[in-house]
């Protein structure tokens, strides 16, 4: 059992790294906020694993919710933004 | 240079750090009085709500704060209604599935606060994830903000009532003891913890639903501070 929660958790833990890297690496911006929002989806998994279930909640629906459709709506002004200067 | 000297401190930390086998008192202590004082099974609404509830109260205060400030400085510019609807058609039918259903969750999960996982904060930003999925999918509609502010207001205006009816009626500034505490585990216990927790989620929806239409609202180049 606690060999099985360590292969997950690092695996979680990898998976997070890959997709952080990925969201500072990252040329395509929409590519970048799905990779961000990723982050927090795995860590809230880290948190109920680790046994506290209202931080799950909290980091999944801020982080992984909340945040990730902000930063498309900024996305979408900006662009509108930058595609009137260029007129 | 700089990596190593932060790989030094972070291993440092790493080294030191050990688990804790056992609860320190304080948590000794809410693990055991919390069923019997405030009647909620889930321990971390308890402190939240009555142990701890003027802290909550001032989260909920700089969260009002931020909203009017953002406000106050967005809504100078006015609206610009010669924005292209650009939304693909995938994200309109999405929306129209996904936002009753997260609505409702949202209410679920604050109204459930003293029984399971979660509360008002957590449902208010699940309700506020739905309005947000609401102004991506038709950025043109446009939310009715006297009717926000009101409910807003209103559930701010309340929580400091039951506040102030625990410092009349119970032991403190925000006891749950002004209701019955009821059965340990049923929808209608822990005293006044739903009651205050569902006020809560109202209000950090609406707030969140603000901030997010009032960002949507605002016209490019038009905010001066």
């Amino acid at each position: 059992m606690e060999i099985f929660k360590l292969i997950m958790l690092s695996t979680l833990a990898v998976v997070m790294i890959i997709s952080a890297v990925m969201a500072i690496l990252s040329k395509e911006m929409p590519l970048a906020i799905l990779a961000s929002g990723a982050i927090s989806l795995l860590a809230s998994i880290f948190f109920l694993v680790l046994a506290s279930p209202d931080v799950a909640m909290t980091e999944a629906a801020i982080g992984a919710g909340l945040t990730t459709f902000l930063f498309f709506i900024i996305l979408r002004k900006t662009e509108q933004n930058k595609s009137e200067h260029e007129k | 240079m700089l990596v190593l000297l932060f790989g030094i401190f972070l291993f440092q930390i790493l080294r030191l750090y050990h688990t804790q086998e056992t609860l320190n008192p304080t948590a000794a202590y809410y693990n055991t009085n919390t069923p019997s004082e405030v009647g909620a099974a889930n321990v971390v609404t308890a402190i939240v709500v009555t142990y701890r509830g003027l802290d909550t109260l001032g989260e909920v205060t700089v969260l009002f704060l931020t909203a009017m400030i953002l406000g106050y400085i967005l809504r100078q510019g006015g609206r610009e209604k010669t924005e292209k609807d650009t939304t693909s058609e995938i994200l309109i039918t999405a929306a129209k599935v996904l936002i009753p259903g997260s609505i409702v969750l949202g209410v679920y999960v604050f109204i459930n606060g003293h029984l399971t996982p979660g509360g008002g904060f957590q449902g208010g930003a699940i309700i506020g994830t739905a309005i947000t999925l609401m102004i991506l999918a038709d950025p043109l509609h446009s939310l009715r903000a006297a009717l926000l502010h009101f409910v807003e207001s209103m559930s701010g205006f309340f929580y400091i009532v039951i506040g102030l009816a625990g410092l009349i009626f119970a032991g403190g500034f925000l006891d749950n003891r002004i209701l019955p505490a009821g059965q340990l585990g049923d929808l209608f216990s822990a005293g006044a913890i739903p009651l205050i927790y569902s006020l809560i989620g109202l209000k950090v929806g609406t707030e969140i639903s603000s901030i997010i239409s009032n960002i949507n609202e605002t016209g490019n180049n038009t905010v001066k501070l």
